[in-house]
């Protein structure tokens, strides 16, 4: 018995050797998938126009800023991209001043209706929330705020706010409750010591939460489309343009939206792991 | 302030903030979707669907779910279990792992689009290397199953990163002396998957499973730069209702439609991967 189960538990020399070998070609043919494709795009963007209409294609870049050029000189473009920068920087704001409030408050106090309230926050999950758009329209008409950046926002915001509240609260949890008590015995009340002490230690984690928010918004595309019209975001332009614009408009555009998403990623890669840990529970 | 009321203050602007724009738009949505000019009437689901298209739609969003998400669930446990054994290297695998988590759906189809175009990186290899005299135009209407393939691949790409993120969190929260146990009944690294991390895994399944399957079933950005109209699904319907057609009570109605199948889809979800009560790590 014993000895059949050393013999399951350490296989021979070769069997590892094999093992690992499939092993590494798997980890690295694996990073070839996501990141070819991203090569592609990028030796797209950084051709000529004619170049990026020819056959067949070189797999070099020849560093021609031609197709960019172009993006940057169509007609409302520029405009798109200021617009989208504007709603996800909003979002980012109102998704973290409102949001993160209930964090702290889910991760010190026991209250009635916490259960009830997880379960709201829960809930926006559950549902395909850029439909909501449809109805948001007929009552931003009615409000006076359709197609604007800020109307947009707001959706923005519903679809950014319980990941907000999730992050936050997981933040707060990390920092012992001992620490505030500690700041309130030494003279401080709960919104001095708040700001003396919890605040710089989550500081860094909120704005990793305030990135995330911000690459939702500027990644959205249904709600944006349903309800900007004049003021399009990025997304919204490229979208209604899909058929009529050339292919050296839509790689450069792509190329535009994928960099900015890019650097965010490796900003908050170190809380992404935590956020969606917590967002199990 | 009164500390008993304090945590309502502070989770009283995102509850009223989900309640505007989360719940009541809900209610808006189904009013919309169930009158018309003369008071409530079931026409605009009578309308949508005895649309010719909707049944392809239906058709093809379903085969579209069907097809990708079992193959992002083993692809995200096999990127799981791999990270998971890495020593070395494993913060920069996983972040490329999870660029495209940063990715807009927009940007997902355009990338993919660079690959399957006419003049694209496909027609080049194939070309280069012999296979083909002359570019083929594999978006087009004689090709549907290459459509379908396509847009397939680009949501594989996209969407896995997800299911990742959520996979690895859930890994971490599964104590090693379980692991340790297994090793020393002598269990293969295959049954330590199988009988320690698939049911450990489950409230983390369930959650990647979830947000993986409505995603599915909102798809629409990747189809519309790949497909265009090749390929109709739900939500593009839902669009065009509301853009094309001007007909925002149709709009409504699918849109009602892809709530309640995905609200059915989650609670089937739920029930087959409840944990029992009291087996939480």
């Amino acid at each position: 018995m014993t000895a059949a189960t050393t013999e399951v538990v350490e296989p021979s020399q070769d069997t590892r050797k094999a093992g690992r070998f499939v092993y590494v070609t798997g980890v690295v043919l694996l990073c070839a998938w996501v990141l070819v494709p991203l090569y592609f795009l990028l030796i797209n963007t950084l051709s000529s126009p004619e170049t990026v209409n020819s056959y067949p294609k070189s797999f070099i870049p020849e560093f021609d800023l031609g197709s960019l050029t172009f993006f940057a000189g169509f007609d409302g473009i520029l405009t798109a991209l200021k617009n989208s920068v504007i709603v996800a920087a909003m979002t980012m704001v109102m998704s973290i001043v409102i949001g993160a409030p209930a964090g702290y408050a889910l991760s010190r106090f026991e209250f009635r209706g916490k259960e009830l309230f997880r379960l709201l926050i829960l809930l926006t999950r559950a549902f395909p929330l850029p439909l909501l758009a449809l109805p948001l329209a007929v009552m931003f008409i009615r409000t006076g705020i359709d197609d604007t950046v800020f109307g947009l926002a707001l959706v923005h915001t519903t679809l950014a706010l319980p990941f907000a509240v999730l992050i936050t609260f997981s933040l707060f949890s990390g920092i012992p409750i001992e620490l505030e008590e500690a700041a309130w015995t030494l003279g401080c009340n709960r919104l001095t010591a708040f700001q003396k002490v919890i605040l710089p230690l989550v500081l860094p984690g909120i704005t990793a939460s305030a990135i995330f928010a911000f690459v939702i918004s500027w990644n959205e595309v249904f709600a944006a489309a349903v309800l900007t019209i004049e003021n399009r975001t990025l997304t919204a332009f490229l979208l209604q343009n899909l058929d009529t614009s050339p292919l050296h408009l839509k790689f450069a555009g792509g190329f535009i939206l994928v960099v900015p998403a890019l650097i965010f990623i490796f900003a908050v890669r170190k809380y992404l792991f935590a956020m969606w840990g917590i967002a199990n529970r | 302030m009164n500390p008993r009321l304090l945590p309502y203050v502070l989770i009283l602007p995102v509850t009223l903030f989900l309640c505007l724009f989360f719940l009541y738009p809900f209610v808006l949505v189904a009013q919309q979707a169930f009158s018309n000019s003369s008071g409530f009437t079931m026409s605009n689901f009578r309308d949508v669907t005895e649309h010719w298209k909707f049944p392809i739609s239906l058709k093809n969003t379903f085969l579209l779910a069907l097809a990708v998400v079992p193959i992002q669930l083993a692809l995200s446990l096999l990127m799981a279990t791999m990270v998971t054994k890495m020593k070395k290297g494993r913060d920069l695998i996983l972040y490329v792992w999870t660029i495209p988590l940063g990715i807009s759906d927009l940007a997902a189809g355009i990338i993919w689009l660079a690959i399957f175009e006419q003049s694209g990186f496909l027609n080049s290899m194939m070309g280069g290397l012999g296979l083909i005299d002359s570019p083929t135009n594999f978006l087009s209407y004689t090709s549907p199953v290459m459509v379908f393939v396509a847009i397939m691949l680009a949501e594989i790409w996209r969407a896995t990163a997800i299911m990742l993120v959520i996979l690895v969190a859930g890994i971490g929260l599964i104590p090693k002396e379980y692991y340790e146990a297994g090793e020393v009944f002598g269990a293969t690294p295959w049954q330590r998957f199988l009988k320690i991390t698939l049911p450990m895994l489950r409230p983390s399944l369930q959650t990647a499973l979830v947000l993986r399957v409505i995603l599915a079933f909102e798809v629409f950005a990747v189809v519309q730069a790949l497909g265009g109209t090749l390929f109709p699904v739900l939500m593009g319907e839902t669009y065009a209702y509301q853009f094309e057609l001007l007909n925002s009570g149709a709009a409504a109605a699918i849109a009602l439609i892809i709530l309640a199948i995905s609200i059915t889809f989650t609670l089937i979800i739920m029930r087959a991967l409840r944990v029992p009560k009291g087996a939480t790590i």
